[in-house]
């Protein structure tokens, strides 16, 4: 007779054992068997001493008292990107900016399409996929580095060395994915990877605490040129042709 | 998906709109929770306030990442581990800063008797809470998230996997390295 394994026993205590199978069988086993109940039992008497392990109770309204100390750090934060897009107008030049920019992005990737020689073989779709994550990636990171910068705290020196050591990593990618996109003609792309390298190198070049007037200069870099609603928008669209790339490459293969 | 998730998936598109004040729910609703499986990842009652505060900020900060077909929840839990991850670490450095080595002192959980005592009254003692504790310590960062959040959280193996972003597959092997890790260390005191 097989005896339950260690595993097996546990995924029973933790009633894990999937499937009704599993689990019948096991049960069917325990039944039978001389050993395998009092290893079972060795196993829950053991955890059972953790299951003890108490933790110090919080007050009732203890999740009212967690908001209150929350509620000041988040009311510097502004509603939301595309709640503060649309609310203030001054977005409203950017928007069409930037639909400007999309527009020549995908005129770049339809002129791009008709001009290339025979669709592109297996690899070079695996090939595009890659590069279309990483550029996602690299928009994400970007963003969130642009985030914190327009969140953070500007009444005193801002201490800006988490988002520099970011921007530092990024300024090389970004030069990369910059010069492929324009000479692959795409345009917008370009142009918007053009506006943030702008910022990164600003940011990577400054000092890591900084004056509020510092920081209102980046911030205003980062206001005029809409650049958190262009890499919004670009990096959507990058997910959007990262999944078509994904549904139509064959399985099994990246 | 069910009703307080749906909830939750309501008030992340109510702050995301522009209503911040809404997070208070999910603030108030996923506290009591998060502070016990932060106080269970590090072991610390300060540790697991800071904890808890920062999973809310960066669950806010992050609002907009968060997909609402997926559990809110599960998204917090995820969150809320690599704070208690990065707390530890943190907790870790700044006591190898501040200590300075000691001989190693006896364990006196050798020196119990050598009757065997009956497992509440194991449970009961303070020297084998402070065993299990140590012990807890001992797992990797992977084995003991995974642990807390199936033995305490009550969370399937599918769910842990989600929470640690890992695959439920990976989140099994975890558990179970970590149970045969604890049963190991545990053994010269039940036995």
């Amino acid at each position: 007779m097989n005896h339950l394994s260690e595993e097996q026993l546990i995924l029973f205590h933790y009633q894990e054992a999937d499937e009704a199978h599993d689990r019948k069988s096991m049960e069917q086993h325990l039944a039978g068997c001389d050993l395998c109940p009092s290893r079972l039992a060795d196993l829950e008497r053991e955890l059972a001493l953790f299951g003890n392990a108490p933790v110090p109770p919080r007050p009732e309204n203890y999740g009212q008292q967690v908001w209150l100390r929350l509620r000041p750090h988040l009311m510097e934060r502004p509603r939301s990107i595309w709640s503060g897009f649309f609310a203030s107008r001054q977005w409203v030049t950017a928007g069409a900016l930037a639909a400007l920019i999309v527009g020549a992005f995908f005129a770049g990737r339809i002129w791009q399409k008709r001009q290339a020689p025979e669709p592109a073989t297996i690899s070079a779709q695996a090939r595009e996929r890659i590069l279309l994550l990483a550029v996602g990636n690299h928009l994400e990171r970007s963003q969130m580095v642009l985030v914190e910068l327009e969140n953070a705290d500007g009444k005193g020196p801002v201490d800006i060395g988490p988002e520099q050591r970011t921007a530092r990593d990024l300024v090389e990618s970004n030069r990369l994915y910059r010069e492929t996109a324009a000479r692959d003609g795409d345009v917008g792309m370009a142009n918007v990877l053009d506006d943030l390298e702008r910022v990164l190198i600003e940011v990577a070049n400054s000092p890591s605490q900084i004056s509020s007037t510092q920081l209102d200069s980046i911030r205003h870099r980062i206001e005029t040129k809409g650049i958190l609603f262009k890499i919004r928008v670009v990096g959507t669209q990058v997910e959007e042709r990262e999944k078509s790339a994904q549904a139509t490459q064959p399985p099994g293969r990246t | 998906m069910n009703r307080m998730e749906e909830n939750d998936a309501a008030v992340v598109a109510q702050v995301l709109a522009g209503d911040r004040d809404a997070f208070r729910v999910v603030v108030e609703r996923h506290s009591q929770s998060l502070f016990r499986l932060a106080y269970r990842m590090t072991g610390n009652e300060q540790d697991a306030e800071d904890v808890v505060q920062e999973t809310f900020m960066r669950a806010y900060r992050r609002l907009n990442k968060f997909e609402a077909r997926s559990s809110f929840s599960t998204w917090l839990y995820r969150i809320a581990v690599n704070c208690s991850l990065d707390q530890s670490r943190k907790r870790r450095q700044q006591d190898e800063r501040q200590l300075a080595p000691s001989p190693e002192l006896p364990d006196p959980l050798l020196a119990l008797p050598s009757t065997d005592p009956s497992s509440e009254r194991l449970a009961m003692s303070a020297e084998v809470r402070k065993k299990v504790e140590a012990t807890l310590n001992e797992l990797t960062e992977k084995e003991k998230a995974a642990f807390v959040l199936r033995h305490y959280e009550g969370m399937s193996i599918e769910e842990v996997g989600r929470a640690m972003g890992l695959r439920a597959n990976a989140a099994k092997n975890n558990i179970f390295r970590a149970v045969q890790k604890l049963r190991r260390a545990l053994e010269p005191v039940v036995s």
